[in-house]
């Protein structure tokens, strides 16, 4: 056929064309092809820019919250000292005084001169006298020896060096009095007072209203964390032994198809009413304790198990028909076939399924409101494995809104410092989610 | 018409030499919901030869064959209606599990369809779940016999961890065939088993059934007349579902008794 054609190239078309000179048609498809090339990458850019713009400001509003301005003074007791405050009536008002001289001590040294008041200190620092007199009755053998303190200031003070509170916005209030920004001026000049990871933040727990600088989101994080084991424990096998059944070993009749299409439709149900229909038949009807993770993680299973079902019976449709037949073929019974072929190779779409659905759950917060765990919850760490999925703890999403609620501006770069913490997690959720992808993926 | 009656007289003389019989079907109507697919056939294949089916696509030659191992159960909407015997026994018994049956009826399938494990895995996984072997000698011993027996043995012998997925098509086809034959069956199924591979690896495969006749009833589906005519010692011709003519392989090919057949086989319908 071939060989016929080469004879006689330029009989079969019209007029002979090059190849070079493309004609109307053509050229309008390239430039066709061209415009929806710019518009894919118009696309890409918009939504890198946009991505950008939010991390950007996600991470200026939010690093200052792993950051606290701290007083450091190297500070040192001698016995004599430590005894005699320990003999006075006003024991902890000893020690303020001791830290306010060493500290005035410090200050005439960098040639500052600046007069305060132990209150003024108080203002600033908090109670310091409680603080240093617990870490000697502690760490008696320190006594004697020069020990470095970072003590936390204010947050109103950590404000007025981040820049958040300036000396115009500042109101006289007991918090905090005008006259005290020259003191803290004179620490930070004299070196005193300086910037330090503010490791609270991560730990801590969940602080009053106005006291935004001792607010932390470890509490919360712990919460999270019983909340995702319920949710793995529960939504998992549940998830995953329902798909295998309804795909595999399930006749076909309209029980079955009502009982995907109501599975399909379950997914897209608002998050809110799962939340109310915790409240209603874990916490009014079961008597399951209010705001424990317990419940937070059965209301989140309930969400996350249409995704788990979804992903997984995805997963096990890819796996080829061949290979049922070839185990089948062999003499492996239905069970068999799925269990030692089809599962092995729907395993990673099944595992990515399961950590994007606890992905989802662990930023979900309108469930949350529902059941209580919203608030002033997260005030310590549970004690224990049974109280952690019982005591009364909040999550991180519920934490981030409990603080970006409360009035004191403090708290506003705690919310985004939460962002952070919490997008970090999802981070390193998907992370794990491609690393077992990747290490589970087979060919066939 | 005709050709249904012959083929009628033929099966009454057969009943004869029933001891020779591996597999034999009676009246066995197949329908995909209302879809007639195979319509009255009756067959008796003998034991240790090689069956070879033949006819258009879509006759109904790898459905009658999928019946012999009740591999048409995993479709939902099949049915299955007339008697299929093998050794005597009714295969669609209410009593026989299909599992035992297809140890004893292995397949192969079109597509070469390794597991996504290794070689050795590959060949293992049918005498494991059959308990067929007590040791990891005997075991070893078992994938060694049936790779050989899949004529692929020297190929692969020093990499038997290699994935299986990871050989040529016609060597997984062979390990496909080594697998079908691990877990001992009587009788070897194959359903256009050649039909992806290239002539030598076809003629490799070809070598392979012949020697497998020794100990099995093969029975292949083939598109290939040509195949047919070299391989099998019996031949069944099947048009729109219907058995036309089954025989010899040798009268089917040089004097076919159905129009139809000598049509087919002269290419000029199908």
């Amino acid at each position: 056929m071939t060989d016929a054609n080469l004879d006689k190239p330029a009989a079969a078309v019209p007029a002979s064309r090059s190849l070079l000179n493309g004609d109307e048609r053509t050229k309008k498809r390239e430039a066709a092809e061209k415009r929806f090339q710019y518009y894919g990458m118009a696309a890409i850019c918009t939504g890198l820019f946009f991505l950008v713009v939010l991390t950007v400001s996600i991470v200026r509003s939010g690093l200052p919250a792993f950051t606290n301005a701290v007083v450091a003074v190297d500070f040192s007791l001698s016995q004599e000292e430590f005894d005699a405050a320990e003999g006075q009536l006003f024991k902890t008002k000893a020690y303020q005084g001791l830290f306010n001289t060493a500290l005035q001590n410090k200050l005439t040294e960098a040639g500052i001169d600046v007069a305060f008041d132990d209150k003024a200190i108080e203002r600033i620092l908090g109670k310091t006298g409680g603080t240093i007199r617990e870490y000697f009755r502690e760490n008696t053998d320190d006594i004697g020896s020069p020990v470095m303190f970072e003590l936390a200031a204010s947050s109103r003070v950590d404000g007025y060096f981040k820049g958040r509170v300036t000396r115009d916005t500042l109101v006289d209030s007991r918090f905090l009095e005008l006259n005290d920004l020259d003191i803290v001026d004179a620490m930070a000049e004299a070196g005193v007072l300086k910037t330090a990871f503010n490791w609270n933040f991560i730990t801590g727990a969940d602080s009053g209203v106005d006291n935004p600088g001792g607010a932390g989101i470890g509490a919360s994080v712990v919460g999270s964390f019983f909340m995702m084991l319920v949710v793995l424990f529960l939504s998992l096998p549940i998830g995953v032994a329902a798909s295998i059944y309804l795909e595999e070993f399930a006749p076909q009749n309209r029980f079955t198809d009502l009982i995907e299409v109501n599975i399909s439709n379950l997914a897209a149900v608002p998050s809110i009413v799962f939340g109310i229909l915790g409240l209603a038949v874990f916490i009014q009807f079961m008597h399951l304790p209010q705001s424990a993770p317990l419940v937070g993680g059965l209301v989140l299973a309930l969400m996350t198990l249409p995704t788990i079902i979804i992903s997984t019976r995805a997963s096990l449709q890819a796996v080829p028909p061949s290979i049922r037949d070839a185990a089948l073929g062999v003499g492996a019974s239905k069970m068999q076939a799925v269990f030692h072929h089809v599962l092995p190779l729907a395993m990673p779409g099944i595992l990515t399924g399961t950590i994007i659905g606890l992905a989802q759950a662990l930023g979900e917060t309108a469930p949350l409101l529902l059941i209580g765990m919203v608030g002033f919850v997260a005030r310590g760490y549970p004690d224990g494995l049974i109280a952690g999925f019982t005591d009364p703890n909040s999550a991180m999403p519920a934490q981030i809104y409990t603080w970006a609620s409360r009035a004191d501006v403090g708290f506003y770069e705690k919310a985004w410092g939460g962002i952070i913490v919490l997008l970090i997690f999802l981070l390193t959720m998907n992370t794990i989610a491609i690393i077992l992808r990747r290490r589970f993926e087979r060919r066939w | 018409m005709e050709g249904g009656l012959v083929n009628d007289m033929r099966t009454i003389q057969r009943t004869d030499q029933m001891e020779d019989m591996k597999i034999s079907a009676k009246d066995v109507n197949v329908y995909y919901a209302d879809n007639h697919a195979i319509k009255d056939v009756n067959v008796e294949i003998e034991d240790k030869t090689v069956t070879a089916f033949i006819g258009p696509s879509g006759c109904g030659k790898s459905t009658f064959l999928r019946c012999l191992n009740r591999m048409n159960d995993t479709i939902d909407i099949c049915r299955v209606e007339g008697d299929i015997l093998l050794d005597n026994e009714d295969i669609y018994d209410a009593r026989i599990d299909p599992v035992q049956l297809r140890a004893k009826v292995g397949m192969v399938f079109q597509k070469p369809n390794p597991f996504p494990k290794s070689i050795y895995d590959n060949v293992a996984y049918g005498p494991r779940i059959h308990g067929l072997a007590n040791t990891k000698a005997e075991l070893d011993e078992i994938v060694e016999t049936s790779l050989r027996r899949g004529a692929i043995w020297d190929e692969v012998k020093d990499r038997l961890d290699a994935p299986g997925t990871g050989l040529s098509g016609g060597q997984q086809q062979r390990l496909c065939i080594a697998r079908a034959v691990a877990t001992a069956p009587e009788v070897l199924l194959m359903d256009e088993p050649c039909s992806a591979l290239d002539p030598i690896a076809t003629a490799q495969v070809e070598e392979l059934i012949d020697e497998l006749r020794q100990n099995f009833s093969v029975v292949i589906v083939t598109h290939s007349m040509q195949q047919a005519a070299r391989v099998s010692q019996n031949t069944a011709f099947f048009h729109l579902g219907e058995l036309v003519e089954y025989g010899e392989t040798g009268q089917i090919f040089t004097t076919p008794q159905d129009s139809r057949t000598e049509s087919y086989i002269t290419g000029r319908i199908g």
